[in-house]
């Protein structure tokens, strides 16, 4: 009894003590990454190109979730408003629930499984394929050639995709409310245009983006240059992203909630 | 003037996780010699070209290369020695994301300033060494293992190097990418005038290319030779390596209690 009390406490502290230790060396990455970005902002073409892959290549599914989250969003709005005869009020329903949280969150959530999961694999194959370590004996720094420009795009694509992911939701709400269910045009968007404002809500909405951006991308890229150089080394680290960035972004969102929004109204 | 060795290699020793892999290493290879160095799956002969590349620091003594200590320069200082030097990695660790062409143009583009006119004249002249300039569009994955290796073998010697590290270069080829691989090394360190460290445990291959061999076995230098010299040895490990014996100073079974107590013999039998 006395040895499995010790046993499990030496347990937790072990997890402690490997969490802190993780958490101090994937601090250090980060400012090492950040100090080793100089290259890549000065050759922005290394950018350019990863920008395609984890920011356009994201895009279709970025598009088609706005769309259906939009699409959802106007027909429940409709159905509770009308109730209370308020049905003109959907438009403002609709774009305030996208821009301050859905379209940062749930596009960063789909960024973090689409991007993030691949910038990690990508990494830790080349890691397990020594290419980082020929990179390295080629006298090019992997961390400045490799990681640095993914991890920019991956912060310089969050905020644009989610603000395509609010445009196409509201373009999906606007479809079902306004031209399927017949709501009045211009009171849906003149309401909207009312009750959005630029500072608090649009503003606000793209700095959580950033935030999100940042999250993913530096725990993409430090999954992925820490993971063990095995396949199951990097299919864990993979699940390891997508799990740790989808706690950091809704972890995040209360936090920069709690800061932008309280007191409004 | 340079002095006549371009590596030397003293009182070298190396752990990891408190498992000492180099006890004591001296070695000297002179310029334009292919140098051979053998011994079992983890004997330490991949540690040992890391230390001669400085991605890890010994724990005791030097290695010297072109004169300068490798592991007592800065970062920069050892990002410019690493310029001279070449490294041919066990599966090519080509990069998957470039051609055949971007591969070999890397360092090119990375560390000088020469038009892209001359370097495609440059990667062009690299792959036509190796016999793949008809190759040069093709992605890695296109590759067959014995095409990647030599790919990156190209690549090792873009900046014409002073030394080339080979490591494993011969693991997993069939017959003749296994024939062409070791004449390329000999032609091309010749061609060159470059120094060549060849890490591998196929002796056969190796034995018909190299100038001097050195064998490692538990972390320092059993033997040491000329080709000719390691044939004719009756040291007991280097006559069951290179003969290729199954038992003998290496043992088939790993340490293990008694046979006949594991099956519990006494038991079943009394």
């Amino acid at each position: 009894m006395f040895k499995y009390l010790v046993s499990s406490i030496r347990h937790v502290g072990h997890g402690v003590i490997d969490s802190t230790w993780r958490l101090g060396y994937a601090s250090r990455f980060f400012i090492l990454v950040l100090l080793k970005s100089t290259t890549s902002l000065r050759r922005f073409g290394l950018v350019i190109r990863e920008l395609y892959y984890t920011g356009v290549l994201s895009l279709i599914i970025i598009l088609v979730s706005g769309l259906f989250v939009g699409m959802v969003l106007g027909l429940q709005g409709y159905e509770t408003l009308q109730k209370f005869g308020s049905e003109s009020a959907v438009g403002t329903l609709v774009a305030l629930s996208l821009v301050r949280e859905l379209g940062p969150v749930v596009a960063a959530l789909l960024f973090a499984s689409r991007a993030g999961s691949a910038i990690t694999a990508e990494i830790g194959l080349m890691k397990a394929t020594e290419q980082l370590s020929a990179m390295g004996m080629m006298a090019v720094d992997p961390v400045a050639r490799v990681v640095a420009p993914r991890f920019w795009a991956g912060i310089i694509s969050m905020p644009f995709l989610a603000a395509m992911f609010s445009v196409m939701g509201v373009f999906g709400g606007y479809l079902v409310t306004v031209v399927f269910i017949g709501v009045d045009e211009g009171s849906f968007w003149s309401q909207m245009q009312n009750n959005v404002d630029f500072r608090i809500d649009i503003v606000n909405g793209v700095i959580k983006s950033c935030f999100f951006g940042i999250a993913v991308a530096a725990i993409a890229v430090f999954e992925g240059y820490d993971a063990p150089p095995t396949a199951e080394g990097v299919s864990g680290a993979t699940t390891r992203t997508v799990v740790t960035s989808s706690l950091a972004i809704l972890g995040l969102d209360f936090i920069l909630t709690a800061f932008m929004f309280r007191g409004i109204n | 003037m340079p002095s006549e060795n371009l590596i030397e290699i003293r009182d070298l020793s190396f752990s990891y996780n408190a498992r000492a892999i180099l006890k004591g290493i001296n070695m000297t290879m002179q310029r334009g010699k292919v140098v051979a160095i053998m011994g079992g799956s983890g004997s330490g002969k991949t540690t040992l070209l890391r230390l001669i590349g400085g991605t890890v620091s010994p724990f005791a003594g030097y290695v010297k290369f072109d004169n300068q200590v490798v592991h007592e320069l800065n970062r920069n200082a050892l990002f410019k020695l690493r310029r001279k030097m070449g490294m041919l990695f066990q599966f090519g660790a080509l990069f998957t994301d470039l051609s055949v062409f971007d591969n070999v143009a890397f360092q090119m583009r990375e560390h000088t300033d020469l038009s892209e006119a001359m370097i495609r004249d440059l990667v062009l002249m690299k792959l036509h060494a190796v016999g793949l300039r008809g190759a040069h569009q093709l992605m890695p994955a296109e590759l067959s293992g014995g095409m990647a290796r030599r790919v990156a073998l190209a690549r090792s010697i873009a900046l014409d190097p002073m030394l080339i590290m080979f490591d494993e270069p011969f693991t997993g080829l069939d017959p003749i990418s296994l024939s062409v691989i070791g004449s390329l090394i000999r032609r091309l360190t010749d061609a060159l005038g470059t120094t060549a460290i060849v890490v591998t445990h196929d002796v056969q291959e190796s034995l018909q290319i190299v100038d001097y061999v050195y064998f490692i076995a538990d972390g320092v230098i059993a033997a040491e030779g000329t080709p000719k010299e390691v044939l004719e040895t009756v040291k007991p490990f280097v006559h069951q390596f290179v003969h290729g014996e199954i038992d003998g100073p290496v043992p088939f079974h790993y340490p293990a209690a008694d046979y006949q107590a594991d099956l519990q013999l006494e038991e079943n039998f009394v």
